[in-house]
């Protein structure tokens, strides 16, 4: 086999080398399964064993008592039992086979940028089956209608309602229904109705198929699938709108094709349909279509109920996302309406709330999972349409094929075209000419129609072999020629591509500015348009819904607030990430500093300077020491629990992001008032980002801020805490040291406080600790101080000590300089030296 | 077509849609929305429009407003406000809002674009000295966030800052610390909107129904 394997693969390159040996390695996998499924042809092998041995047991118990033990097989110490846990195995190989091929596929650059996945996939799949074949085996059935529609196209329905992007697509509703239904309902007559008329053309040896067959056929054939759309334009980068028009629309015309399905199988056995079933028809459109979306609607409102509730138990959070969704798929299902309507409301509707509700980290889990059990979904789907292409029974016929596969393509243009036609009336973009073909050519039909027509039942449809024929030819057709070629033609026709830049907050301002702006104009018009409505149900949406929805505070927050929000904490993150603790960029990460744009304000009232101002390696040392002191108390891990994941300080919930800012608001207000009352000039009040920016523009600045001389303060902060003697001790050692040393210590708490300050509001846990790090670190600079001036204050042990005494002394201090965080009574006792 | 009945002359009307681009229906519809909410003078004030209902809630009523009395927007190159405007005022700052036409060029295309762009940038620089300033930008910010309480103020500064650091940052590449970036001209306004396709949201549909017996 595996000198096949070396044939197969095309030698030269060294990627395609690569290629040759991954392939090996995933057909050694493969001949497991082979041999695996061999085992399985004969599980009465094994089975007869058992019974055989358990008989002999049985007779031996039965016959002599005494000799019962001896009689016994001796105890297996190895034994195979394959049969037990073949199922899960040999999914396990598949879903293997699919995560490899996919990491195989990205190895060579070259080859995915000319073929799509998609395509590569099922060449993979048409292999295996081959090979399964060649080992004689029964090929396994595994595009089954079950599992397809229960396992594998679920992860792929929800991943796209999660992620659909509800601006485009709720601005071009009126586009993509009239493509779902009116395109998909024209293309399943015009097929069916043309087909038949084919097939009763003398010489064609079709004349046995009736029209509703035919009907029912080219309902089937005639849905864009929305995963081989979804595979297809995620390589090509078309523009937002095209790609939302058509992925828009093979979501949506599952409703159609479902009851068409329905409709067509029940007639195609009585034979008459009547004008009655026609409106019965209709209304059952109405009832599949609609109450698909509510009953995902409901589900996806439980959802975001549920994560209200889930602040204590962040672990199981993604989860009930996932079960919610499942369950709103399958109670649609239950019901014969759309599941994948179900779904993509379902996703649609719990993802604002969910995402205010959850975690950080559980949202980042939700996305991961989505994304994890798509991609394996979407790869396993196609390697199973080859290997069910290998398998299944086939009747070719020249005639039907071709004629499907063609009309299939004029009907999709006719359809576009004509419909565009009457859209661009009421369209105030209108689409051109490049935007009608690329919808035409993206018409990719999939495995959902594959396994409708799987679904067949074999008695009623004498002919289903020869249409399941018909529709992988045009699956094929549709996913290797016009898959592979629309690539080229879209950069041939110059179509608009997406911008894939990530939005910036000035953007985010001028829209939201737009909607305003367009729903004022609209109401001075007196037109009740697209905006009114869309700013009704806003208002709407924040005034009562989001208030049941999400907890806490955060209903509150309006959509550019949480933006901001938004790419602050990402900056902070990616802050941390890069590892720099002190050297703060500001929001966005740029040359120029805030000095630049703000307006001339003058700077403080100038003084002159009071403390030694810190040399530059000076100024390293507290860097380091902050540094590591991040680094210990982030390493500290918490015991094991199974409920709770390791706190680490960094990605402290987003929840409490919010409640923290505002936190810090009333603490800088405080802090400007206890710094006046040092009189120590604390920071210019300036917007939070402004200080930031200064500081990363300059991070002396806090330095460099000038005490005037008699305000020095001497250090009668009230510490309101019975001062033990040792405290006193560290006061009277402090003021020996003299001014300077005290001054420092605070003129340090105050910059260590305002670097936290700061520093919180970009990252929250992280300003926390900075703060508390950086009074440690002021204290410690103070006995520093007085090593340097040969005071030798204490041995170590000591010197200690009597920090972590000044520690107890001034909680109140220690509550005001660092964010009274939740973690932080373990700061506290921990010592800060490093 | 109720409304069209109601036309006063078509001389003046074929002579507003030559100058808006709006189809005589149109020009009926809104004429007499104007008539409405001016009630039935010729000429229209701030109060007429602040009076409207639907508008209370906007954030940036009182920018929108504005913008229908400022001189910058009549194509007319003049300056500063006025205190009321004419039927014919009215039309030309609604054809800001008009949705361009199936076939452009890249040129007409840009056009549209730019004076799209140029309406915004006026809403912004309110004292007309062709840059939006930081202060101004704040003003901007706050409204957009004047309905959200106490929470927003402090934080439509700091997103102002942010943003107009991100333009900064933007046009001008690197800066000296000692250099003042005196605000957004239109150029760089252009340029920090780029990849918002202006030319195809700025739109709204201008029906060719009468409504405004429906509207408050």
């Amino acid at each position: 086999m595996s000198v096949r394997v070396v044939l197969h693969s095309p030698s030269g390159s060294r990627s395609f080398l690569e290629r040759g040996l991954l392939l090996l390695v995933m057909l050694i996998f493969l001949e497991g399964t082979v041999l695996t499924l061999g085992a399985a042809s004969s599980p009465d092998i094994s089975a007869q064993d058992n019974t055989g041995g358990h008989d002999h047991r049985g007779i031996a118990g039965s016959h002599d008592h005494t000799n019962y033990t001896y009689t016994k097989k001796a105890f297996p110490v190895l034994s195979l039992d394959y049969h037990h846990i073949q199922v899960p195995f040999e999914i396990s190989l598949w879903v293997l086979l699919a995560s490899l091929m996919k990491l195989g596929f990205h190895l060579i650059p070259r080859l995915s940028s000319i073929v799509p996945e998609s395509c590569l996939l099922i060449v993979v799949g048409l292999l295996v089956g081959g090979l399964i074949k060649l080992a004689g085996e029964e090929v396994p059935p595994v595009l089954d209608s079950n599992l397809f529609f229960l396992c594998l196209l679920p992860p792929i329905i929800l991943d796209a309602g999660y992620f659909l992007p509800i601006r485009p697509f709720m601005e071009n509703i009126g586009t993509i229904l009239m493509f779902a239904v009116v395109g998909t309902l024209w293309n399943a007559f015009f097929v069916g109705g043309l087909l038949y008329a084919v097939c009763q053309i003398e010489g064609t040896y079709l004349s046995q198929v009736e029209l509703l067959p035919c009907l029912l056929f080219g309902s089937i054939i005639s849905a864009v699938d929305p995963v081989a759309v979804l595979a297809v334009f995620e390589e090509i980068h078309i523009n937002e709108l095209l790609h939302i028009l058509v992925f828009g629309e093979s979501l949506l015309n599952d409703a159609v094709t479902v009851v068409l399905y329905h409709l067509f199988e029940e007639y195609s056995g009585a034979g008459e349909v009547t004008p009655m079933d026609v409106v019965l028809g209709v209304i059952c459109f109405l009832i599949v279509s609609l109450g698909g979306i509510a009953v995902g609607a409901i589900y996806g409102i439980l959802a975001a109920f549920t994560s209200r509730f889930t602040s204590h138990t962040r672990v199981i959070e993604p989860l009930f996302m996932f079960v919610y969704s499942y369950m709103a798929y399958l109670s649609a299902e239950m019901f014969h309406l759309s599941g994948i309507m179900a779904l993509i409301a379902c996703g649609a509707v719990m993802r604002p709330y969910v995402e205010a509700n959850i975690s950080h980290k559980s949202h980042t889990t939700v996305k991961y999972f989505l994304k994890m059990w798509s991609s394996v979904s979407e790869t396993l789907i196609f390697i199973f349409l080859g290997v069910a292409t290998v398998a299944g029974p086939h009747a070719w016929n020249w005639t039907f094929v071709s004629v499907t596969v063609i009309l299939c393509l004029v009907s999709r243009v006719i359809g576009v075209v004509g419909l565009t036609f009457i859209i661009n009336k009421f369209r105030i973009v209108k689409l051109t000419t490049k935007d009608q073909f690329i919808v035409a050519y993206g018409g990719l039909r999939g495995a959902i129609a594959f396994s409708l027509g799987y679904l067949l039942d074999k008695d009623l449809f004498p002919m289903r072999t020869m249409f399941l024929t018909a529709i992988i030819t045009e699956i094929f057709f549709t996913v290797f020629v016009q898959g592979m070629t629309i690539k080229p033609l879209v950069d041939l026709l110059a179509v608009k591509k997406k911008q894939e830049a990530k939005r910036s907050i000035n953007e985010e301002i001028h829209t939201q500015f737009l909607d305003h702006l367009l729903t004022g104009i609209e109401d001075i018009c007196g037109h009740y348009g697209h905006h009114h409505w869309k700013d009704k149900l806003n208002r709407f949406n924040k005034k009562y819904i989001k208030k049941c929805l999400i907890a806490g505070e955060r209903y509150k927050e309006p959509q550019l607030i949480a933006f901001y929000h938004k790419m602050e904490f990402k900056q902070a993150i990616e802050l941390v990430e890069s590892g720099g603790g002190v050297k703060l960029p500001s929001a966005v990460p740029s040359q120029v500093s805030m000095q630049n744009i703000q307006p001339k304000k003058l700077p403080p009232p100038v003084a002159e300077r009071a403390l030694p101002q810190f040399t530059k390696g000076r100024e390293e040392e507290i860097r380091k020491i902050l540094r590591s002191n991040l680094q210990k108390t982030r390493q500290r891990l918490r015991s094991y629990n199974r409920h709770t994941l390791v706190a680490d300080p960094f990605e402290d919930g987003w929840n409490d992001f919010l409640l923290k800012k505002q936190r810090l608001i009333e603490l800088e207000k405080k802090m400007t008032e206890m710094s006046n009352y040092l009189t120590v000039p604390g920071a210019i009040p300036d917007s939070p980002t402004m200080c930031r920016a200064r500081l990363a523009s300059d991070p002396n600045a806090f330095y460099n801020i000038k005490a005037s001389s008699d305000g020095v303060p001497t250090i009668q902060v009230d510490l309101a805490s019975p001062q033990s003697p040792d405290s006193v001790n560290m006061l009277n050692e402090f003021s020996k040291e003299g001014h300077t040393g005290q001054g420092l210590g605070q003129r340090e708490g105050a910059t260590g406080k305002g670097l936290g300050q700061r520093e919180g509001a970009t990252g929250q846990g992280l300003g926390q600790r900075e703060g508390a790090t950086g009074l440690g670190l002021c204290q410690r600079e103070g006995a520093d101080r007085d090593e340097d001036q040969g005071l030798m204050m204490k041995p170590a042990g000591k010197g200690e000590k009597g920090e972590e005494e000044g520690g107890n002394k001034n909680p109140g201090l220690m509550r005001c300089l660092s964010d009274p965080g939740p973690s932080n009574e373990d700061e506290e006792d921990e010592p800060f030296l490093p | 077509m109720g409304a069209l009945q109601s036309l006063p002359d078509e001389p003046e009307y074929r002579d507003l849609s030559e100058k808006t681009g709006f189809s005589f229906e149109q020009i009926g519809i809104l004429h007499k929305r104007f008539k409405q909410l001016s009630h039935n003078e010729d000429t229209l004030r701030r109060d007429d429009l602040n009076t409207i209902p639907d508008l209370s809630c906007n954030p940036i009523r009182t920018q929108i407003i504005e913008a229908f009395f400022d001189k910058r927007n009549f194509h007319q190159n003049g300056e500063g406000t006025v205190q009321e405007i004419s039927f014919e005022e009215f039309l030309v700052v609604m054809s800001h809002f008009r949705p361009p036409a199936l076939d452009m060029t890249e040129e007409q295309r840009e056009i549209i674009r730019r004076e799209k762009l140029r309406f915004l940038f006026n809403m912004h620089d309110t004292d007309n000295d062709g840059t939006i300033t930081l202060e101004e930008y704040r003003h901007v910010v706050e409204e957009l966030l004047s309905r959200s309480g106490a929470l927003g103020k402090e934080t439509a500064k700091g997103i102002a800052d942010a943003a107009m650091l991100e333009v900064a940052s933007i046009s001008m590449g690197h800066m000296e610390p000692d250099e003042f970036y005196e605000g957004i001209t239109f150029e760089h306004f252009l340029k920090i909107l780029k990849d918002i396709e202006i030319e195809t949201r700025m739109n709204i549909r201008f029906l060719n129904m009468d409504t405004t017996n429906l509207c408050k």
